[in-house]
């Protein structure tokens, strides 16, 4: 066994370090701190937090890849090896969420030797097992991580808020912690009991189906929750520094190197959205399809497209934040204790890191969790379009393109659609309410108002 | 103003030959004119020849930023790309790869993406405007919450979701109204309802949620406590100040879009089989059709500009503080 | 307007009034999702659909199924399909009998005894009386076209053909027939089978060169010309001519049976001069009104609206000259309903309205509701329509039999096939145990499989290189491959894997292994990227990992995968032929050393460079014999060569499916004859009542909805009156 190291999954763990390096550096500022406790006051803001996590935590789950050789499978990431007995696994085509047979009925030789129409029973399920009695252990099992996982939260608040167990825990109950702790606690009760039953009965039905090759839904479902996030998270990765960069540039030095970037920014941006992405993913397919022995295995094949994907979505999304840090800047710079660094001949990239950056990063935040929404949505449709992620990737936009046909059958296979819009739905909703908070409370207009 | 004016065209200019230079590269870096040509010509027994007479005819045996062979100036001039960016300036779009004038093609499919997308947009606007005022109207009660709620829940999902359940519902269940199809004039509104609904249901989140805060900002200002204090009932108070301070905003942040109407929508074309600039782009891209890629580029960017140049225009139009200089 | 709230709900009311007003505008019986008007409906209109718009309906360059499903209703070559006889036959169209053919020798003279034959004569005698489709290109007016030089004013009010004042028609004659030779023979048009057709045509390839250059100067001069009339008529093919008014021949080198066959197709239309004449006007090529765009034929229907972004119309040709329903010919097990209406005056559908339709959901749908007559199956849909029945045949579900659905399957003069690559040093060659390795093959590859797995068993395994219906082709035992299947109870069994294994021994890779024990590998070319051909290509994995072989799939792009096979560059790939026409030789060239690729640079159609001298040389005998038991025996000899040396797995010859509504009649397939729809007939009383029986809109929801609004109005004002008393002391915003 090996670890291998994709392109993609270097770059989001990448990116959880450079997170949580910038997190503790900013843990610093008085301020800082008080304005992130602020966001967290909010119920809301507080659930959505903790099922955003979660999604993270899956899609990182699913960036650990490693090859078993002597198991002879190909690539495998972590939570391909906890669903294994999903992932190997295939039945013949459709079947119904906790159905014991097939969908249709198939035609089949009898023993006496006639045929007649039949539905073919499942083969990898367990018809044996007792639902309630699964469920009961499942259950369990998930109220007894979630006592466990408080116990120890608890246990550490006490100890940093300096009072008893018992008095911490009341004033959970109670309402009265600072931070909405008990509807976390709740969210997270509910996440794990979710979690495990779905996880407990997946052994023994098809929870939400299968395909039309007989894949389990449940598992496409959740391979695809690491194309969604990554694509949301890594093209901001991407589009990053470039608006940062160019933004900044402009509005610092003005003149030529100003109207340079605003030009390049224009053009770029006066060119239709899909239109560029689309010419953009048909040359790199011709190139992935050029240059074969690039790549040994289709799971690298898949992540080098989407890794493009990322890029070509981050080129054609920095315009706008770069526009707004440009105009940032050139307000911030007018500022006098700016104009007064600079007359006392502090360098500019010394009035960049200490006046300016710190000054714009509301911008940036905002801009990040309100476009991660967006981006998780804009796969769906470029996949249906034909240019998003490769075909033979899990993911929600290949799922629901997928199931439009699906939906013209007679009698309906609703699930694949039904399990990638709740997937989908619950990630971008809490997305979106998250990123409303974080801009109540980052966004000094509407602070004022 | 009209010297504003002019001078905002002539810097479309550079910008337009970016947007060219882009499209051209990426173009060509998938597509060599043989590729086009074995694509229009068929797959059936093509020849050669065939191929070279085919690219002669289509001017594509030129080469693309450069021609070496050419003497002095021309060694630039006389390429693909000088050349069918010239034309493209008098919007002269020349005819496609398969034969046809592009300019009576997109003059044609023009109608059917505005027959689809002005009624979104002004339905949407209306329908957007008014529920945001009733929901200011009762701003701060659990109305308010829930309505944000619902607004939030709308914006996340996947519009293909709209669609798909839409086509399903309407359609094929309800026996409403055509599950696709495109019709002209008003014998073509029961074509028309079904996509029109779904877009200004798809953008009824966002859009009720951003007027909303609109006219929360407005509502705060001094001028309205005023009027308040002199005893208005919360309605008059709205429509008379609110509403109308609050169009001017609204006007020149969607004079923007109003340009870009005419490209239409993508998905909602090829879903609902809409003849529009839409399904002509969407079908251009896996034709590999060049001519026509580039020329849907070119006017969307043309038409965004356009798009800016209102914006502005409207500004002083609505503002008198507002000076074009 | 006195309130916000009555504003809210005007809009709601708005909209709701809107919505009745639609739906009851449009009649209480006429159905709410008609996407078609109430007369089409109920005229004897057939209702089809188009996938993807016609790039071409220029006969001289259009070359592809979807376009000649409509060109061939609008021009009549001289020779068509018998509309029910198999084997596919041949019978004169808009000629009085088949062509007439005289031999000549060399001096161009009658064969005198013992000459060879240097040329073949072929004269074609019309009939009188056939009448082109009413066209304003056919006005006269002082001997000359009236609207042959429009001007600015007149061009304004004119959007299509149908817009001229007046339209004028002319008879056919023999000259608009050479003047269509004349025009594949220009190479600016772009013709698929010119450079085929200089082979044959005495003096094309002189007239093609002359009248190309002179055109092309004129081009390099002013590129306008290619808008303006550049008339053929001042060239002369030397071997093609005009006889007199109803009478042309054709010379072609040596001798060609199969000339007969081309002279059914489209490029053999005639195209009147006028019409050419016409429609190069800039000011009309501008508009896209063009031969391309708006064709002029003599046949049973002309093309009345042409928007390919939307709809296609073709309306029955009032100057259609006289033809009869077929009134014999039945062929084996067909319905002998099909001849009820024999001898009856042709067409019998007053219009025909194609809509695009680029989904198979929207399709599929409207087919069940009755909106289009007919319709192909998916594999999403085909559970839904059709079920195999206990003889392993294909029947309707009773889902579609309870709708009235008939149904018609036939398996296609087509075939796909893995090629070998000859050339290669691996899985090509000649010797003994390279043919071992590939026959060993062919029986791995088990195409029973495929068909069963992603065609839903709409397919047939083949034998050979000839597809069934086509002369040369053997049923039962008689058309055995004896190298990849065995003869057992009475039907074709594919061998047992462990023959495969044993040849493979003994071609040098026991077990799948080199000498050296390292697995064999081998490279398959393919241009499947998307989603449905994953499964496929794991499926080719599969079946070579069977014998230990390790598959390496090289997936590009379709203009790359021709480029490779082209260049003899891919190892194996999957191919397939379309029949031109239903002769065994339009098959047996593809494996002809001659037309290989590597011998061609890239031109020639044996993508497997397969190149075997014996069977060259009787390719070259049964080239230009007809049809005969000898020629047959050829043929059989040919196969045998080919099975044996085994340079294709010979895959599967592809079986089409069609659904069709009770009330559309006449419906068989011919897949070779593209004129069908003249013979088909609609009821359209029986459509109209059925549409209404399956598509009365559900209406409750709609009145629920309405309802639930109507009640909220109460509650939303007593919530108002309420805030009106109790002052608000923030307005903080919450949320």
């Amino acid at each position: 066994m090996s670890l291998t190291l994709l392109w993609t999954d270097g770059l989001i763990w990448g990116l959880i370090a450079a997170l949580a390096a910038w997190g503790r550096i900013v843990s610093r500022s008085v301020q800082v701190r008080r304005q992130w406790m602020q966001v967290f006051e909010s119920k809301v803001a507080m659930v959505s937090a903790i099922v955003l996590l979660f999604y993270v935590l899956l899609a990182l789950l699913d960036s650990i890849h490693f090859t078993q050789q002597e198991a002879g499978q190909g690539l495998q990431s972590v939570l391909d090896a906890l669903l294994a007995h999903l992932a190997t696994v295939q039945e013949r085509t459709y079947s119904a969420p906790f159905a014991l047979t097939e969908y249709n009925r198939t035609l089949q030789t009898l023993e006496d030797g006639t045929v007649a129409m039949l539905y073919q029973p499942l083969q990898h399920i367990n018809p044996a097992a007792s639902m309630l009695w699964e469920s009961g252990k499942a259950l369990l099992a998930g109220l007894l991580i979630f006592t466990l996982a408080t116990a120890v939260h608890l246990l550490w608040r006490s100890r940093v808020n300096d009072v008893s167990f018992v008095a911490q825990a009341r004033a959970v109950w109670q309402g009265r912690t600072q931070l909405p702790w008990k509807t976390a606690y709740l969210t997270v009760l509910l996440l794990l009991l979710a979690m495990s039953w779905l996880y407990q009965l997946s052994f023994s039905y098809h929870v939400l189906g299968t395909d039309k090759v007989g894949g389990d839904v449940l598992y496409e479902s959740l391979k695809s929750i690491r194309t969604g996030v990554l694509i949301g998270v890594l093209t901001t990765l991407v589009m990053l520094p470039v608006a940062l960069l160019l933004g900044i540039a402009a509005g610092l030095f003005k003149g030529w190197v100003d109207d340079v970037i605003q030009y390049l920014y224009t053009t770029l941006n006066s060119i239709p959205g899909v239109l560029l992405i689309a010419a953009a993913v048909l040359v790199m397919q011709v190139m992935i399809g050029n240059h074969p022995e690039w790549f040994s295995s289709t799971e690298e094949r898949a992540d080098m497209r989407l890794l493009f994907l990322v890029l070509i979505l981050g080129m054609t999304s920095w315009t706008g934040l770069c526009r707004l840090l440009r105009a940032e800047t050139l307000k911030i710079s007018q500022i006098e204790f700016v104009t007064a660094a600079r007359a006392f001949g502090v360098s500019r990239f010394t009035i960049i890191g200490r006046h300016i950056l710190p000054n714009v990063m509301h911008i940036v935040l905002i801009a990040v969790v309100l476009d991660f929404s967006g981006l998780v949505l804009a796969e769906a449709v470029l996949s249906y379009v034909g240019v998003g992620v490769d075909p033979t990737m899990h993911s929600w936009g290949n799922m629901i393109n997928q199931a439009r046909l699906e939906m013209a059958r007679e009698p309906m296979v609703w699930w694949s659609l039904f399990a990638a819009f709740i997937f989908m739905f619950c990630l971008v909703l809490a997305a979106n309410l998250f990123s409303d908070r974080v801009q109540r409370v980052l966004d000094p207009r509407s602070q004022t108002s | 103003m009209l010297a504003y004016i002019i001078r905002r065209l002539l810097f479309a200019v550079p910008i337009l030959i970016g947007v060219n230079l882009i499209t051209f590269a990426l173009f060509f870096m998938v597509n060599t004119p043989e590729d086009m040509a074995r694509a229009q010509l068929g797959a059936k027994q093509t020849t050669p020849e065939m191929i070279a007479a085919w690219k002669a005819d289509h001017g594509y045996d030129k080469p693309l930023f450069f021609n070496g062979e050419a003497p002095g100036l021309s060694k630039i001039s006389d390429t693909l790309f000088v050349e069918e960016s010239l034309k493209l300036f008098v919007f002269d779009f020349g005819q496609s790869d398969s034969g046809r004038q592009i300019s009576a093609d997109i003059y044609e499919r023009m109608w059917p993406s505005l027959q689809i997308a002005l009624p979104t947009f002004v339905i949407a606007l209306v329908t957007n405007i008014a529920l945001a005022l009733l929901i200011v109207l009762f701003r701060g009660s659990v109305l308010d919450t829930a309505s944000m709620m619902v607004a939030v829940a709308i914006m996340s999902v996947s519009g293909l979701f709209y669609i798909i359940a839409g086509q399903l519902l309407f359609s094929k269940i309800w026996h409403w109204v055509p599950i696709s199809g495109y019709e002209g004039g008003w014998d073509g509104l029961k074509f028309v309802v079904l996509p029109v609904v779904i877009g200004v249901f798809a953008g009824l989140g966002s859009g009720v949620r951003w007027y909303r805060s609109l006219f929360l900002e407005e509502i705060n200002k001094d001028y309205v406590r005023t009027a308040r204090a002199k005893g208005l009932s919360e309605i008059k108070v709205l429509f008379g100040h609110v509403l109308q301070n609050g169009l001017l905003p609204i006007l020149t942040g969607v004079v923007v879009v109003i340009p870009t109407l005419f490209m239409g929508s993508l998905i909602m074309e090829s879903f609902f089989g809409i003849p529009g600039l839409g399904s002509y782009t969407i079908d251009a891209i896996n034709a590999q059709d060049f001519a026509i890629v580039k020329a849907m580029v070119f006017l969307g960017s043309v038409l965004y500009i356009v798009g800016l140049i209102l914006t502005d225009i409207s500004y002083t139009y609505f503002d008198p503080r507002v000076r074009l200089q | 307007m006195g309130s916000a709230k009555t504003n809210g709900l005007s809009v709601f009311l708005l909209s709701a009034l809107l919505l009745f007003s639609v739906f009851s505008s449009v009649g209480c019986q006429a159905l709410w999702n008609q996407p078609y008007s109430h007369a089409q409906i109920e005229s004897s209109t057939l209702f089809s659909s188009f996938s993807e718009p016609p790039k071409h309906l220029d006969p001289v360059v259009s070359y592809s199924s979807n376009e000649w499903s409509i060109l061939g209703q609008i021009y009549e070559p001289p020779l068509q399909y018998h509309y029910l006889k198999r084997p596919y036959t041949l019978e004169p169209l808009t000629l009085q009998t088949l062509p007439e053919v005289r031999y000549l020798n060399a001096a161009g003279q009658a064969l005198q005894n013992n000459q060879t034959v240097a040329y073949s004569e072929y004269t074609l005698t019309l009939k009188p009386n056939v009448f082109y489709q009413p066209h304003p290109a056919f006005v006269m007016q002082d001997g000359r076209l009236k609207y042959g030089d429009l001007s600015e004013a007149q061009l304004k009010t004119i959007h299509s053909v149908a817009d001229f004042k007046e339209q004028g028609t002319r008879e056919l004659l023999a000259e608009d027939y050479v003047y269509a030779i004349k025009r594949m023979g220009l190479r600016q048009n772009h013709s698929p089978i010119l450079d085929t057709m200089q082979h044959y045509i005495v003096g094309l390839r002189e007239f093609s060169s002359l009248a190309s250059e002179d055109y092309a100067a004129k081009i390099a001069g002013d590129p306008q010309v290619k808008n303006r009339f550049f008339d053929l008529r001042n060239y002369a093919i030397s071997g093609v001519k005009v006889i007199d008014k109803y009478r042309f021949s054709i010379r072609i080198k040596g001798e060609y049976p199969q000339f007969l066959y081309w002279l059914s197709m489209n490029f053999f239309a005639p195209i009147p001069w006028e019409a050419e004449r016409f429609y190069k006007q800039p000011g009309l090529v501008a508009k896209n009104i063009t031969l391309d765009t708006s064709p002029v034929g003599t046949g049973p229907y002309y093309l009345a609206e042409n928007n390919p972004n939307k709809r296609m119309r073709l309306v029955a040709n009032p100057n259609f000259h006289d033809e009869f329903y077929p009134v014999d010919g039945l062929a084996e097990g067909a319905d002998a309903a099909l001849l009820n209406d024999a001898g009856k005056k042709l067409p019998f559908i007053k219009e025909v309205v194609y809509t695009l339709e680029k989904e198979s959901v929207p399709l599929w749908n409207k087919f069940l509701q009755g909106y289009y007559d007919a319709s192909g199956v998916s594999s999403d849909s085909f559970d839904q329509a059709v079920s195999i029945g206990a003889g392993g045949g294909m029947q309707l579900t009773q889902e579609m039999q309870d709708k009235g659905i008939g149904f018609l399957t036939t398996v296609q003069p087509t075939i796909m096939y893995l090629g070998f690559n000859m050339a290669d040093p691996v899985v090509g060659g000649y010797s003994e145990q390279q043919r071992k390795l590939r026959q060993a093959l062919s029986i791995a590859v088990n195409y029973d499989e495929y068909i069963t797995i992603f065609l839903n068993g709409r397919g047939v395994a083949a034998q050979g290189p000839i597809p069934p219906g086509i002369s040369g082709y053997q049923t039962g035992q008689a058309g055995l491959n004896p190298y990849t299947f065995e003869w057992q109870n009475g039907r074709a069994q594919r061998k047992a894997l462990e023959q495969a294994k044993r040849l493979l021994a003994e071609a040098g890779y026991p077990e799948g292994r080199l000498p050296d024990g390292s697995p064999l590998t081998l490279y398959f070319d393919t241009p499947a990227t998307g989603p449905d051909s994953k499964a496929q290509l794991n499926w080719y994995r599969k079946q070579f990992a069977k014998l230990g072989i390790e598959l390496v799939i090289r997936a590009t792009d379709y203009n790359r995968f021709q480029d490779k096979v082209r260049g003899a560059k891919a190892q194996m790939f999957v191919w397939g032929w379309n029949a031109d026409y239903p002769d065994p030789e339009n098959f047996l060239f593809l494996l002809y050393g001659g037309n290989a690729a590597i011998h061609t640079n890239g031109a020639g159609i044996n993508s497997a460079n397969y190149d075997n001298p014996e069977f060259n040389r009787l390719f070259e005998q049964i080239k230009t014999m007809a049809d005969s038991p000898e020629r047959r025996d050829l043929i059989a000899q040919m196969v045998a060569i080919a099975q044996r040396d085994a340079p294709w797995v010979w895959g599967f010859y592809p079986q089409s499916l069609a659904l069709y509504h009770g009330w559309y009649h006449n419906v068989w397939a011919n897949p070779l004859a593209n004129n069908t729809l003249k013979y088909k007939r609609i009821d359209a009383a029986q459509r109209t009542a059925m549409q209404q029986q399956w598509n009365q809109p559900v209406i409750w929801p709609l009145i629920l909805v309405f309802a639930l609004l109507l009640l909220a109005v109460y509650p939303l004002y007593r919530a108002y009156r309420a805030r009106q008393t109790k002052r608000l002391v923030a307005t903080e915003e919450r949320f």
